[in-house]
């Protein structure tokens, strides 16, 4: 059975397009029938931008001809709904940004646009990325393409459905705790959080601005290391983008693991609350790996047990300090009734934010309160540092470390969502990563019995991304995980 | 009882840089509301402050100027509180780590007979917020506007230790402030646009007691008056609630400078907690050697050397050197006449009498029409003879509202000396001639008539004549 357009990845299009066998237009209207058939049983986007995707088609396919075709030329992308795109609103998922429009393009945005290619739309998501679910858009939850009553993981649950579910050829997401990560291990795909400074966050609408980061979410590892050659590298624009030369990604697609040394750390496996097919579904990847060349090393992380913990101080608290804008006065919603300056203030925010961004509000500006900010925000700042040095230790003995993405498969809609502590668990290990910087991907590596997708993380040492991809693609070439798809009956 | 008052200053200083702390939008001021903005001072969803390096430059400038040790590795911290003027609901800082620590200011009182150092805390950057607007041309308005102009101009704040104990000294301690950051080309001190602000804190403790007593910060003066004046005051509040054995609440009060008084504008409990933490999105400053060796070669003479060294270089009175150094343009406009030739101290003299009373603001002398190679030049011409000082009155009056050089006013309105003795005696016998009443008293012994002659000899040449000559003509032709 031959591949539909929309079911194809990045690197198969571009030969495609190359040979002139197909042009951007028809890719375009492919994804677009595609979105057209699943879209209202999965809800991924919140923002389609149709017309202007078959123009900036059209205009990749006049490139095209002139014989100056880029890797990403005319190939439609979908963009989470945090990152600003000109011209077109960017909501963050929330009612207060609901009818914002930013009048300037993220520099991955112009970075993806130098390339000509294409937006398809903007993706749903947590509100301001605020969840593991995607269940606290305001503007509604997506539903995992591989179960409709299952949530797709989160913050970036749009962009991974829109992926799975063939509703764009490959998706940009952010990853503060794992929203990157999680949500493509919820949905079966490959998702990359780069080393933090890698990619430029200018146009980022903030969650916790130490913590984002800009990734790829793709069909398999060849894309990840695409989009990374083309959204990495220095910015004048953020201050803490690191100005150091971005390598070409694709040369570590490299099909074995000879020489990886391969950490398995023993606090992430045989936890209380992980179930036990995810376990065994990434023991036997690291087998395969074993068999292509890794060798494996058990590792210990002392600390990973306080990162939850030190992350819901941290990211709260900057959050509640980067939310501050949202206050009725420049841009976004304002109660409409007239009111004083403090009852405004007061009622835009009680009405523009969802419940779990209060709350996170809430956490984050006790955490920095007089009289507490030692207990909280300086403690979880020193226990940070402490399992940054854990990852240096670890990382003296091996060159990646292994673990499972997410503890469970994709749980159920509704299931989590009361219970912000249960939810806050999704991402016990991929927090990790964040809070010392590093690189993370995870991958497709097994269906559990009810046939829901299982990821497996790598995470790499700092600016070490080439590593992650060598062992993701050998994973990747020597299983087949990466090609089965959801039904979507 | 008697009481000491305890003084700290906070003074916040805006640095003359063309563009803003963090990014690169016009620091000009009068601008249209709104004009000088970005989305990133704007605070808009998605952008990143970018520090600008002249910021971080002539804040080291000061701080090398004020003796402060410059510090290697600092950071920006977050401000947080909710204000329509604060576009990001926090103001980018510094806090636990300044880039400035410790200093002094070296102040000079009863002109130079006493001096005390006042030690300083820190220094650090900031960026300013906007500015509110309740009225519409003119017209009070049922809302309120906000000018995001002013938002993201850089700021230093100086922060005094609590060494100050007077208003006199405080108001010495900001004149030196300012006139060493406009010497320094950091800032342009000027109070009424808000380019140089100051806060104060203030207590009064029983003399001699070792503990501080309760604090009241003051807002809200506008000129180096006000602040003494608020300070005055706030001494006398303190020190009479104090006296009818009341306490004092620690709480920050507003100068209301049409009553003269302060009142009370929030207390303690209602003090904002600023919730500061580290600024994720700028990396922490890191200064080497190199860069600040290298400000420091850039580091002007400053006021106290530049006051010293004219007093000894000048054979100048004190009074005089501090007058003249109170602006690096005017003491500039002083060495520059000086080295064309003129005596210093006839060239204090003129700058401190008629020059001063035609400019303002001396540090816009460079747009004063009387050059000091103009000036030099009329002043070699008196010392020269060529004109009497009294005609330079008017040769000068002229080059002010001409700006033209005194050379060509002098010969345009043949307005040289006359010390020709042929013409002068002339002169002199045509006014003894019509004066012969006089004539007589003077032979009869009444000398005070001279000087009435030598009047009417200066008048009838339009006061060109010598007046050493005619003295001399005139003694010798009514002796004769």
């Amino acid at each position: 059975m031959t591949k539909a357009l929309s079911q194809m990845t990045i690197h198969e299009l571009h030969e495609l397009l190359k040979k002139r066998a197909v042009s951007s237009r028809e890719i375009t209207q492919a994804v677009y029938q595609r979105i057209d058939a699943v879209e209202p049983r999965v809800h991924a986007y919140i923002t389609l931008t149709r017309e202007t995707a078959l123009k900036q088609a059209a205009a990749a396919d006049e490139k095209t001809k002139q014989g100056t075709i880029q890797p990403l030329t005319g190939i439609p992308l979908a963009i989470k709904d945090l990152l600003c795109t000109a011209g077109i609103r960017t909501t963050c998922g929330s009612k207060i940004l609901e009818q914002f429009i930013p009048p300037y393009n993220a520099t991955v945005i112009s970075r993806l646009k130098e390339q000509r290619a294409v937006l398809v739309g903007k993706t749903n998501m947590d509100e301001f990325a605020m969840g593991s679910s995607t269940e606290t858009s305001y503007f509604g939850p997506t539903a995992n393409p591989w179960d409709l009553e299952r949530v797709p993981g989160g913050s970036s649950g749009g962009s991974a459905a829109a992926v799975a579910a063939d509703e764009c050829i490959a998706a940009l997401g952010t990853d503060t705790g794992g929203s990157i990560r999680q949500p493509a291990a919820c949905c079966g795909i490959v998702g990359m959080k780069p080393t933090y400074g890698r990619v430029s966050r200018f146009g980022l609408i903030a969650f916790a601005s130490s913590l984002d980061q800009i990734g790829p979410m793709t069909k398999d590892v060849t894309d990840t290391a695409l989009l990374m050659n083309y959204i990495s590298g220095h910015d004048p624009r953020d201050s803490t983008a690191v100005n150091r030369e971005v390598p070409d990604y694709t040369r570590a697609l490299i099909p074995d693991a000879k020489g990886l040394r391969l950490g398995v750390p023993r606090e992430y496996f045989g936890a209380s609350g992980i179930d036990p097919e995810v376990e065994k579904a990434v023991w036997e990847a690291l087998r395969i790996l074993e068999r292509q060349g890794a060798t494996l090393t058990e590792i210990t992380l002392p600390h990973t047990e306080y990162a939850v913990a030190a992350y819901y101080l941290i990211a709260p608290a900057e959050a509640s300090s980067n939310l501050a804008r949202y206050d009725g006065v420049k841009y976004g919603y304002r109660h409409p009734k007239e009111t004083d300056l403090r009852d405004m203030y007061e009622i835009t925010r009680a009405e523009g934010f969802g419940a779990e961004v209060k709350r996170r509000i809430m956490l984050g500006t006790y955490a920095l309160s007089a009289g507490y900010y030692d207990a909280y925000y300086r403690k979880a700042s020193q226990v940070r540092t402490l399992i940054r040095q854990d990852f240096e230790e670890a990382f003296k003995a091996c060159d990646l470390i292994v673990t499972p993405t997410a503890p469970t498969p994709p749980f159920r809609q509704g299931e989590k969502l009361n219970n912000p502590l249960q939810m806050y668990l999704s991402d016990i290990f991929t927090i990790p990563a964040n809070l010392a910087g590093l690189p993370g991907i995870s991958i497709p590596c097994g269906l559990s019995s009810r046939g829901l997708p299982i990821g497996l993380q790598i995470i790499g040492n700092l600016f070490e991304e080439e590593k992650i991809i060598h062992g993701a693609y050998c994973l990747e070439q020597n299983s087949d995980w990466h090609l089965t798809k959801p039904s979507l009956a | 009882m008697r009481y000491e008052t305890i003084i700290g200053l906070e003074v916040h200083a805006q640095l003359l840089t063309d563009s803003k702390i963090f990014c690169g939008c016009s620091t000009r001021f009068g601008e249209g509301p709104n004009s000088n903005t970005c989305p990133v001072c704007l605070g808009m969803p998605g952008v990143l402050p970018v520090l600008n390096r002249k910021v971080v430059e002539l804040t080291i400038k000061a701080a090398l100027a004020a003796n402060c040790q410059i510090v290697r590795y600092s950071q920006f911290s977050r401000k947080n509180y909710f204000y329509p003027d604060l576009p990001k609901g926090y103001q980018i800082s510094q806090y636990e780590l300044p880039i400035a620590r410790g200093g002094y200011i070296e102040l000079e009182m009863d002109h130079g007979q006493s001096k005390k150092k006042i030690d300083l805390n820190r220094i650090h950057m900031e960026e300013d917020a906007g500015k509110l607007l309740h009225e519409l041309d003119g017209v009070p308005a049922d809302h309120s506007y906000v000018d995001f102009n002013r938002t993201g101009v850089p700021l230093i704040e100086i922060v005094s230790e609590p060494h100050i104990n007077t208003p006199e000294e405080a108001g010495e301690y900001l004149r030196i402030l300012r006139s060493m950051l406009q010497y320094l080309e950091v800032c342009d001190g000027n109070m009424e646009q808000g380019s140089f602000r100051c806060d104060a804190n203030i207590s009064l403790r029983p003399k001699g007691a070792p503990v501080l007593g309760t604090k009241v910060e003051i807002k809200n003066m506008n000129s180096f008056r006000n602040v003494m004046r608020a300070l005055e005051y706030e001494t006398g509040r303190q020190s009479s609630l104090l006296e009818s054995g009341e306490k004092i609440l620690q709480e920050t009060r507003l100068w209301d400078v049409n009553q003269g008084i302060t009142e009370s504008m929030r207390s303690k409990e209602e003090a904002h907690d600023y919730r500061y933490f580290p600024d994720p999105d700028l990396v922490p400053l890191v200064i080497d050697d190199a860069w600040i060796d290298e400000i420091r070669s850039t580091l002007p003479e400053l006021p106290r050397e530049k006051k010293e060294r004219f007093v000894k270089e000048y054979a100048l009175p004190e009074y005089d050197a501090a007058i003249l150094t109170a602006t690096r343009q005017l003491a500039d406009y002083f060495e520059e006449c000086v080295r064309l030739g003129p005596q210093p101290k006839v060239v204090s003299n003129w700058i401190m009498g008629d020059i001063l009373r035609h400019v303002p603001d001396t540090r816009d002398i460079s747009q004063f029409p009387v050059t000091p190679s103009h000036l030099a030049e009329m002043l070699l011409m008196v010392d020269k003879g060529t004109i009497s000082g009294k005609i330079a009155k008017i040769v000068f009056e002229e080059m002010v509202a001409s700006g033209r050089m005194p050379q060509f006013i002098v010969a345009e309105k043949g307005l040289v000396q006359v010390s020709d003795e042929g013409a002068l005696e002339k002169a002199i016998q045509e006014v003894l001639n019509a004066n012969a009443d006089q004539v007589e008293q003077y032979r009869q012994g009444k000398e005070k008539v001279f000087g009435f002659l030598v009047g009417q000899v200066m008048k009838a040449t339009k006061g060109k004549a010598n007046p050493q000559v005619v003295n001399e003509l005139l003694k010798k032709m009514l002796a004769g």
